[in-house]
């Protein structure tokens, strides 16, 4: 990086730290934290999209829909999470491959799925093998992604179900007294009053989301841990910058990122509420009236 | 039939090292995973059963203490909350693990009068203590923050009253805060207790090693879905199995919860409503 970085076994204390930290493979390390970020900021949105759709679809009148949007939202509480981490992605990248195989390789006949194997023609490969190393990450990314996205999905569709429940009759009475059809019913009195229900549940939300994020890890992206464990191990002389096993100091290192993370959003969230709350007719809003009880 | 049968003699304590001790390679069968992968359920009940039960004093402990208006309490209460709260789980036990690791391999003997027991540092590194400490750490902070909640919601007229009868300290807690706060946390503690089984899943994904080959039901399912390239089989297989056992906590807890509750008119009693809100 620097000049002076040029013969790293020359250099002692500080500079040497400074050199040290600021590696290649150091700077993939903090590129990896914006890895965390950007899932983080496009999870968000997506799951509270699955959450919606799978709400509207429990209070649907075709009871096929309502049993699948049931299920679905209820699978996380029975469920670890993990398991679903572990399941949606290599299932998603199955499905996949089985889809451009019978498309592309249409006149293979020997079946995908041989014994222990799972083989599908070369052309059918997703990522295809001649395709770069970015586009393979990225690939691991998108299906990470869509695994977070249906997993937080179901919680954030917990979190609705409940915020629309909570939305009073005497609202949804009225309005269907004056002749809102059900959908208008829907859109114009449900959705719009839900949201401050639904706030202390989906702030929750996001601070779970928040630390499921390290689990990237377990599927197969180069995210914090992955790096954490490869530049903390212990590096011999012969490596540019030899050291003993210092991965508790870069687990260390992560615990506090999280807990920063957390304590940030923990401050942003509290203060959304209490703005939610001036002028509702909750306790929290009559407090900040002046009123007591 | 028969065959799985055999099946069951070889692998069904195999995840504490009893039976065979290689794992199928080649030729699974339904019977194989359903077997291995609920050997491996032991690992999950052990960790989830010792931690909760741990935990709960721990908890209990840690609620009063930031409820405690001397910051010489309240501050380190607080702070272990917040450590543990704060931070996701996969990450605490990687941490924890190298941890362990670093320690000196030194044995530690600990004389209880009657017996010595021999404890060894490279213990910590094995998961069954070194994965249950970290749970039973995090289930603590967790619990710490509902009963301290519900501590905090125990109606001031209840503490006033019993004030004008002369009830003080000790009595007043055991008396009074403890069956209130009990009966006012049990519903959430019950949410804790099923996510803290859920979290089980995740010692053997984090830093510690499988020893032996002898992990947890996730481990073997993933092992499965390795070795088969079907994923289909022994993922909704360890689900089956989580979501029964999250069946029989909800049996188990929501007995406690009437038993909590026995003075109430059935009307009146809290149901046991599994919301998400409190899970990590």
């Amino acid at each position: 990086m620097f000049d002076a970085c040029a013969d790293p076994s020359s250099l002692e204390g500080t500079i040497w730290l400074m050199c040290y930290l600021t590696t290649a493979k150091h700077f993939a390390f903090y590129g990896s934290f914006i890895v965390v970020l950007v899932l983080l900021f496009c999870a968000a949105p997506l799951s509270l999209l699955f959450g919606f759709v799978a709400t509207s679809g429990v209070r649907s009148s075709i009871w096929p829909v309502r049993l699948i949007a049931k299920g679905y939202i209820n699978m996380v509480r029975g469920v670890p999470d993990v398991v679903f981490f572990l399941f949606v992605p290599l299932a998603l990248d199955q499905l996949f491959e089985f889809i451009r195989h019978k498309i592309i390789c249409s006149h293979v006949l020997e079946p995908v799925w041989r014994g222990t194997d799972f083989i599908v023609c070369k052309a059918a490969k997703l990522p295809l093998s001649t395709s770069d190393l970015w586009v393979h990450q990225l690939y691991a990314f998108i299906l990470a992604l869509i695994a977070f996205a249906i997993v937080f999905g179901a919680f954030a569709g917990n979190v609705l179900s409940g915020a629309m429940k909570a939305v009073p009759r005497a609202q949804t009475e009225t309005a269907a007294a004056y002749g809102f059809s059900k959908k208008q019913v829907f859109w114009r009195i449900l959705v719009p009053q839900m949201w401050v229900y639904a706030i202390p549940g989906l702030s929750n939300l996001w601070m779970i989301l928040i630390k499921a994020t390290p689990l990237l890890f377990l599927l197969g992206v180069e995210d914090i841990v992955y790096w954490a464990r490869e530049l903390g191990g212990s590096k011999t002389s012969l490596y540019a910058y030899p050291h003993p096993d210092w991965r508790v100091y870069y687990f260390a290192g992560l615990l506090i990122f999280y807990l920063v993370m957390t304590w940030v959003s923990g401050k942003v969230l509290a203060k959304l509420q209490l703005k939610l709350s001036h002028g509702q007719a909750t306790m929290a809003g009559s407090e900040l009236q002046g009123y007591s009880g | 039939m028969s065959s799985c049968w055999i099946t069951i003699q070889d692998y069904a304590f195999r995840s504490l090292g009893i039976g065979e001790r290689i794992l199928p390679k080649t030729d699974i069968t339904i019977c194989e995973q359903a077997v291995l992968i609920g050997s491996g359920l032991i690992w999950n009940i052990y960790f989830g059963l010792i931690a909760v039960f741990f935990g709960f004093w721990f908890a209990i402990i840690l609620a009063i203490g930031k409820n405690n208006r001397s910051a010489l309490y309240r501050i380190p209460a607080i702070s272990f909350i917040f450590l543990f709260r704060g931070s996701p789980l996969f990450i605490q036990f990687f941490f924890a693990y190298e941890l362990f690791v670093l320690l000196p391999k030194l044995g530690v003997t600990i004389d209880l009068g009657f017996i010595t027991l021999s404890a060894e540092t490279r213990w910590l590194t094995r998961a069954w203590l070194g994965g249950l400490i970290v749970l039973f750490c995090n289930t603590a902070a967790y619990s710490a923050e509902i009963f301290y909640g519900a501590i905090r919601s125990i109606p001031s007229t209840e503490l006033e009253a019993a004030e004008a009868y002369g009830i003080t300290g000790w009595n007043k807690f055991w008396r009074i805060i403890w069956p209130s706060m009990l009966r006012l946390a049990w519903p959430s503690y019950t949410n804790e207790a099923i996510f803290l089984f859920h979290a089980t899943a995740l010692i053997f994904f984090s830093g510690f090693p499988a020893w032996r080959q002898s992990g947890d039901a996730l481990y073997y399912a993933s092992y499965f879905a390795d070795k088969t390239f079907n994923p289909f089989l022994p993922y909704p297989i360890v689900a089956g199995y989580f979501i029964s056992v999250t069946l029989i906590i909800i049996v188990v807890f929501g007995a406690a919860n009437q038993y909590l509750n026995r003075h109430l008119d059935v009307q009146q009693r809290p149901k046991l409503k599994l919301s998400i809100n409190l899970l990590r």
